[in-house]
């Protein structure tokens, strides 16, 4: 399969690989995916409790060259905004950017559930859970 | 920043790409295309024409072919039939005997990590009123005598069992399965596609009635193969799946592939000669290979047996990397992966999880195959790429971060998806 230039840029040189404190309030910690289907993604964020922006992003992959691409753009992508504008980010916008084929779709899901877990766990622990209920049945 | 990118040096004498993904198909021997080219152009012939001579040249050089083939698995040259390939050979054994002696049982036996070219035959057959039994295997990738002995019935009158994993190049048990079979009045047939020319195989000592082969996967060239049919004790009978001219003793139609068969003719010959010295070579390296890996890297699993294995063929599971992701990291060699992502279904190994591997494991697996081209420098290379890859991957695994930590990925709620 011949990847596009961006995924291949991504998979080279990887942005915000890492590990983040998961027991500091101000993290949040998405799993998401299963050993079993091939790919799972941890993505973190630290956010600023005053400002609620996500001052620090940073994944680890496991998964092939489109599943490691698309979540270390999402990373990219969600530094820097507030963590009700990185809920905006979609799939479909990193199918876009990565030029993802059809069959490596599923990866861009998995990255948009990552970014969802991450800030679902930063509400939870810092009591916002409601809001984050309201907002995805409203979807 | 963290990089995946590799800086590796490439050896002296080393080009690249690498081709180390010789079950897959191997290159032509240039003695093989050297004895092939004439048969294109002057020497054209079809080999059934019997009153000139371009007929008699052509016939000649087929029948000399039929004893080099003949000489290699220890039958005799009237007891081999050209066909297109290996899966053409599976299909017109398995579809030809089934045919044939239906009307002395409809039991078929086969096993799980059989190629496709066998069991989507035995598949068919299920439709038309046979049945079949898949024996399963066990972790090391061999069937269990014990099992097959089991699902022999008064209805069984073929056993079709491959001699050597197209993926794992685990070595199934072929003589002692041949001998039950013989003991029971059952026919036997074995896919030798990756074993022909790479270990012995003597069609007699090893109780083989029928035998499919490839010429691609030992130095010659494609769109040719050959089916051995046993002639005496007992004499096979195959129904013909392709109706013509009754070439092939009526077994197989269809004018010769003259320049194919001289090829795989040659092809059989060199392996004949050099066979020995050849497995021995294929042994060094891969076991180099395998220690280089295993001295670098934690968390490998070698899938199958490496007692009955293949001489060029290792198998092994990089644990907690994906192998899609790890053939994009060493790009510059050619390998294959069991990885789902790597397939056409998206469905990892079904050889792999024949042997009770998770998922997980299976989507970790690279398969390389050693030939007659590759050289020390080029396996040194190839180890230290993919230690290098298989690193900086590990870095990037939530999974080998979450294993170092103590955590039993067993134990965690995964959302399969």
């Amino acid at each position: 399969m011949a990847y596009s230039d961006k995924v291949v840029d991504h998979y080279n040189n990887p942005r915000n690989v890492g590990t983040l404190d998961k027991s500091s309030t101000e993290v949040g910690t998405g799993l998401v995916g299963a050993p079993e289907c091939g790919d799972v993604m941890r993505l973190q964020i630290r956010v600023n409790p005053e400002t609620q922006v996500i001052e620090e992003a940073k994944f680890k992959t496991f998964g092939c060259g489109s599943a490691i691409a698309s979540s270390s753009l999402a990373t990219e992508w969600i530094k820097g905004r507030t963590v009700e504008d990185a809920m905006a980010i979609k799939n479909t916008d990193i199918v876009k950017e990565l030029s993802l084929p059809p069959v490596k779709i599923h990866c861009s899901v998995l990255a948009e559930d990552a970014i969802r877990a991450a800030i679902g766990d930063w509400k939870k622990k810092n009591g916002v859970a409601e809001t984050a209920a309201a907002e995805t049945s409203a979807h | 920043m963290s990089t995946v990118a590799s800086q590796i040096e490439v050896p002296a004498g080393v080009t690249l790409p690498i081709y180390m993904d010789n079950h897959a198909t191997s290159p032509l021997d240039p003695r093989v295309l050297e004895a092939m080219m004439p048969y294109f152009t002057n020497k054209f012939g079809n080999a059934a024409s019997r009153n000139h001579s371009f007929g008699w040249e052509a016939e000649q050089a087929v029948e000399a072919a039929r004893e080099q083939i003949a000489k290699l698995i220890g039958a005799t040259a009237k007891e081999i039939i050209f066909t297109s390939g290996a899966t053409e050979s599976d299909n017109l054994a398995i579809k030809g005997i089934a045919e044939m002696y239906r009307e002395r049982g409809n039991h078929i036996i086969t096993q799980v990590t059989e190629h496709k070219a066998v069991l989507d035959t035995c598949k068919r057959l299920e439709k038309y009123g046979y049945r079949v039994t898949y024996l399963p295997v066990k972790a090391d990738g061999l069937i269990d005598l014990e099992d097959l002995k089991r699902a022999m019935d008064d209805k069984t009158i073929l056993v079709t069992i491959m001699s050597a994993n197209n993926e794992i190049g685990v070595l199934q048990p072929i003589r002692e399965i041949g001998k039950i079979c013989h003991e029971k009045g059952v026919l036997f047939h074995t896919d030798a596609v990756q074993s022909v020319g790479k270990v012995p195989i003597n069609v007699i000592a090893d109780n083989i009635d029928v035998l499919s082969l490839s010429g691609h996967k030992i130095y010659g060239p494609k769109g040719v193969g050959a089916l051995y049919v046993r002639r005496r004790n007992p004499r096979v009978q195959i129904a013909a799946q392709i109706d013509g001219g009754g070439h092939e003793r009526g077994m197989r139609s269809g004018t010769l592939n003259v320049p194919g068969i001289v090829g795989l003719g040659k092809a059989c010959e060199i392996a004949f000669n050099e066979m020995d010295s050849e497995a021995a070579y294929l042994r060094g390296l891969r076991d180099r290979l395998k220690a280089k890996l295993e001295s670098e890297l934690d968390y490998i699993h070698v899938n199958g047996t490496m007692e009955h294995r293949l001489p060029g063929n290792l198998n092994v599971s990089f644990v907690y990397v994906e192998g899609e992701s790890l053939l994009m990291g060493i790009n510059d060699v050619a390998v294959s992966s069991g990885s789902a992502c790597t397939s056409a279904t998206l469905e990892p190994s079904y050889v792999l999880k024949a042997l009770g591997l998770g998922d997980d494991v299976a989507h970790s697996s690279i398969r390389f195959g050693l030939g007659r081209f590759n050289t020390q420098a080029e396996v040194d290379y190839v180890a230290a790429k993919v230690i290098d890859i298989v690193k900086k991957l590990r870095e990037l695994s939530p999974l080998y971060e979450m294993v170092k930590e103590g955590i039993d990925l067993t134990k965690i709620e995964w959302q399969a998806h």
